[in-house]
């Protein structure tokens, strides 16, 4: 069988995601044994090629993320969301009760831990938030979902071990959903 | 007093008349699902996850609040039951704000049990993310109707079990809330014994003690069962 191609991407999450996906621990061993991990935050690759699986942490927050999950479904075959982030927004979502320009003010301007001094950033090079914050499958159409804040590492091992056998993993029956 | 048959998935049972079905099938372990029904105070229908298949009925009845009758051929484990149950339990999650990462009930939630049961792993319906309100102004309590399903079982136990009835209903749709005397703070209530019943009746987070952290929530519906069968005792 020859190797598959594995990347995993970090959008709108706090990146314990990813903590939880280096708990595999030795079992990143297995995975490397049958797919090569091409683009991560924990490796050097810079482009996202053609992949065979990409897990994609944290939900769709912003322009920049809304183009990139775009890029991601061309590039992938197999798009997980990964993450209660990316399957059903969760902490980032719960700005969506709020207007965006209150919640950007109460975090930049009026923070009491700012002493008076904030500043709102203004970079150019900045994203842009989007109004609502929104899980994957709103924006493209999602594949697989591993629910879980964060995912056990033994549920990511299941599911990656699982996909790159080809087999089809059932979450339900493996009695591994969790949500929060 | 004279039994009745009814057969449930194909099985035969003898049961008494004037029980409803859900108390039929919990009697003799046929699984229904519910999260409105709190043993012990009425049946109200409310959650519509108890749904069963009645045959010669062309529309599907809840088993909380439907008696048996006589040869009654019921059925609760088909595909359409369970398409329905898992409708349900993600309209739960769409309508208000479910963040079980930062809930006092994760881990020990009825809602998320639910959800594991009928196996939901993503929502499929839009989030509505309504704005809902956080009340913290009684002295030991919490009620955080971003977390509520509005099962009502707050409502009836402090009607029906501490007789205080501070707890009612309003509006209707998606913009129902539970509130505490004529929508007033709670900690202003003057009808709150502060017994902390409906903390327990609460499957959710919803309602929950401000000593406790994320996760920690214990509650313990059957105590609630358990006080109204005692109260039933002739001593």
């Amino acid at each position: 069988m020859p190797k598959k191609k594995l990347a995993t991407i970090w959008l709108g999450g706090c990146s314990g995601c990813h903590m939880s996906l280096l708990d595999i621990d030795e079992r990143i061993l297995d995975v490397v044994k049958l797919a090569d991990i091409v683009k991560s935050p924990v490796v050097d690759g810079k482009e996202l090629p053609d992949v065979d699986i990409a897990l994609v942490e944290g939900s769709i927050t912003s322009d920049e993320h809304h183009r990139e999950i775009l890029h991601i479904r061309k590039k992938a075959k197999t798009l997980i969301a990964f993450g209660d982030c990316a399957v059903m927004t969760n902490v980032t979502g719960m700005r969506n009760y709020f207007n965006l320009e209150e919640v950007v003010n109460t975090s930049y301007l009026n923070a009491v831990s700012n002493d008076g001094q904030g500043e709102m950033p203004s970079h150019p090079c900045l994203l842009k938030l989007n109004d609502k914050v929104v899980p994957l499958q709103e924006v493209v159409k999602v594949d697989f979902v591993i629910p879980g804040c964060p995912p056990d590492a033994d549920t990511i091992f299941y599911v990656l071990f699982e996909f790159l056998n080809d087999r089809l993993p059932d979450l339900s029956k493996a009695k591994k959903l969790k949500y929060g | 007093m004279n039994k009745i048959t009814v057969i449930i998935n194909e099985k035969k049972f003898e049961v008494d008349p004037h029980k409803t079905i859900l108390e039929v099938c919990r009697e003799n372990e046929v699984e229904i699902l519910t999260m409105c029904h709190l043993k012990g105070i009425v049946d109200i229908g409310a959650c519509r996850l108890c749904l069963v298949e009645i045959e010669g009925m062309n529309k599907l009845i809840p088993a909380c609040t439907t008696k048996v009758a006589a040869n009654m051929v019921i059925r609760t484990d088909t595909e359409k039951l369970k398409k329905y149950q898992r409708i349900t339990t993600e309209l739960f999650y769409a309508e208000r704000n479910h963040v079980c990462a930062v809930c006092v009930s994760n881990g020990k939630c009825e809602l998320q049990n639910l959800g594991y049961k009928v196996g939901v792993d993503n929502i499929r319906y839009p989030h509505l993310f309504p704005q809902c309100e956080v009340d913290t102004s009684h002295p030991w309590y919490v009620m955080d109707h971003n977390r509520c399903i509005m099962c009502t079982r707050c409502v009836r136990v402090c009607n029906e079990v501490e007789g205080a009835h501070n707890w009612d209903v309003m509006n209707r749709g998606h913009q129902v809330r539970i509130i505490s005397d004529f929508n007033t703070p709670w900690g202003e209530s003057t009808t709150c014994t502060s017994c902390g019943k409906c903390l327990h009746a609460c499957p959710t987070g919803a309602i929950w003690p401000k000593a406790i952290v994320q996760g920690q929530l214990e509650k313990n519906p059957v105590m609630i069962t358990e006080l109204i069968e005692r109260r039933k005792m002739k001593l």
